[in-house]
């Protein structure tokens, strides 16, 4: 599904973000990718959705080679990954349910299925009754989640989410994780960059530690005790 | 297509005073340009006036039979930079002579001015050159006795045109330069302005074709708004003109309106294209 190897990315200016990463999600799967920051956790989840390309190595997703894809291969990939942030990035001139239906209007979804799909989407997130909400009328764990229908909204094989519980309350990123926790367990898989390690603790998921661009720990290989992850 | 014209139509009511900028820069921009051509096409005319009394008078020697001059203008006529050659019989030429001198009328008597054949040069042949050759194939005439034809004048005349012509040329292009170059910054404004909802646009699987359409449509559009507030300034600032300093100024014909808003709306389209292109190559 999602397989780097050997995967090395080096930026001109600050220089090696990743040094030869080498892991497989598998479908369905859900795995942390934790470790401090700068360790180089939201550098893959861009190798990951192909916003970056590596340096050394090869990234594939669904099949598909780093190596060989192109600027329209990867708009067409991105329609079946869901891309989550901390930050939301919901469009503040647009309603929820607008903001939803964005992600199916700009890849020309029939205008008669929009509708149907958004709704199912802001009813799975518990949005439902939110739709006309602007996100400035929303709290960040709303708008979290709509920012999770609209990744959803196309029925992805994996979410790709970079922290996004980082910005909320611990109330909402236990309601937004259980959230992920319902997408998993209805067959999506997760690729989740976070720095919570309370979190990470409370669920029994695969674990993937980094440290200055290098993955120190898999759990998918060794299964240590809980306690001992830093 | 429809959410790119949807898309295009939400950014200008989102975004209502940048848009009005954009339109006044374009506008302005092209109102420059449009000025400078419209004194160019004046100066141009005017140029074209002068050039057309541009003529070769050719004097023939006392007692030529008629038949003779009648024959050499027609076979001068035939010349191929030549647009008429014709006949000034002495009556003719005094009369001519009394009319352009008005008070010193009475000073010529009858039989005192030569016959002659008046050449007027077609246009594009009205250069010293083509003029001089002809004048000298005139010359090769028997009963031709003098060819007069303003030598200094018109190579003065052509001088002029050409440093008219050039400095034009010049200008024109740095007016245009200068417009495309305000009006792409304007619209990467526009470009900037919407970079979040473009980045978002990318994540969800847009492609660059999607995301690029319906910044041309407000390019296209915003440049056509643009040549159309360009021309009505124009055309005011030539009335007002024309109403204060009493002269007829020329003003654009449809050709050249229809040119202009096309320009216009290229520039929009173009940089818009530009712009955003740049921009997706960047993120």
């Amino acid at each position: 599904m999602i397989q780097f190897h050997n995967v090395s990315k080096e930026y001109p200016r600050s220089g090696l973000a990743l040094s030869e990463a080498t892991f497989r999600l598998r479908k369905g799967e859900f795995a942390f990718l934790t470790g401090p920051s700068g360790a180089g956790k939201s550098t893959i989840l861009r190798l990951a959705y192909f916003e970056e390309r590596p340096t050394l190595g090869e990234v594939r997703v669904s099949g598909v080679s780093s190596a060989a894809i192109s600027r329209s291969e990867v708009a067409r990939l991105r329609r079946k990954l869901g891309i989550v942030f901390q930050d939301f990035r919901l469009l503040d001139d647009r309603t929820a349910e607008a903001n939803v239906a964005f992600a199916l209007e700009v890849i020309g979804t029939k205008r008669d299925q929009i509708a149907p799909r958004v709704n199912r989407a802001m009813t799975q997130v518990g949005l439902a009754s939110k739709m006309n909400a602007f996100p400035r009328e929303l709290s960040g764990g709303e708008q979290q989640r709509v920012a999770i229908a609209r990744a959803l909204v196309n029925d992805p094989f994996v979410l790709i989410a970079d922290e996004p519980t980082g910005n909320l309350d611990e109330r909402a990123t236990r309601s937004v994780f259980q959230l992920l926790r319902d997408i998993n367990a209805s067959g999506t898989a997760v690729l989740m960059a976070t720095h919570d390690l309370e979190l990470v603790r409370r669920a029994d998921y695969r674990t993937i530690e980094l440290d200055r661009g290098r993955i120190v720990f898999d759990s998918a290989e060794t299964r240590p005790a809980l306690g001992e992850l830093t | 297509m429809r959410i790119a014209f949807r898309d295009a139509l939400f950014a200008v009511r989102m975004a209502p005073l940048l848009s009005v900028l954009s339109v006044m820069t374009i506008g302005f921009s092209l109102f420059a340009f449009a000025l400078f051509g419209l004194v160019a096409i004046n100066i141009k005319r005017a140029l074209e006036r002068v050039e057309e009394r541009v003529e070769i008078r050719a004097f023939v020697a006392d007692g030529t039979p008629i038949e003779d001059i009648l024959s050499a203008a027609q076979e001068i006529g035939r010349y191929g930079e030549v647009q008429s050659a014709k006949l000034v019989s002495q009556q003719q030429a005094l009369e001519r002579a009394r009319r352009e001198l008005g008070e010193f009328s009475d000073v010529f008597e009858e039989g005192v001015l030569p016959a002659s054949i008046d050449v007027r040069m077609k246009p594009g042949s009205r250069d010293p050159r083509s003029v001089g050759a002809v004048a000298s194939r005139v010359r090769t005439i028997a009963f031709v006795e003098d060819v007069r034809y303003g030598e200094e004048w018109i190579t003065q005349l052509h001088r002029l045109r050409n440093i008219a012509g050039v400095t034009g040329i010049a200008l024109g292009l740095a007016f245009a330069i200068v417009a495309v170059l305000i009006i792409g910054a304007t619209i990467r404004m526009t470009v900037l302005a919407r970079s979040k909802e473009i980045s978002i646009m990318r994540l969800v699987g847009a492609t660059d074709g999607f995301i690029r359409r319906p910044f041309l449509i407000e390019g296209f559009a915003k440049g056509i708004v643009g040549g159309m507030l360009a021309l009505s300034l124009t055309w005011i600032t030539a009335a007002t003109l024309e109403h204060y300093l009493h002269f007829q100024a020329l003003f654009f014909d449809d050709r050249l309106v229809g040119f202009g808003l096309a320009g216009g709306a290229l520039i929009g389209f173009l940089g818009s294209a530009f712009a955003v292109g740049r921009h997706l190559r960047r993120i």
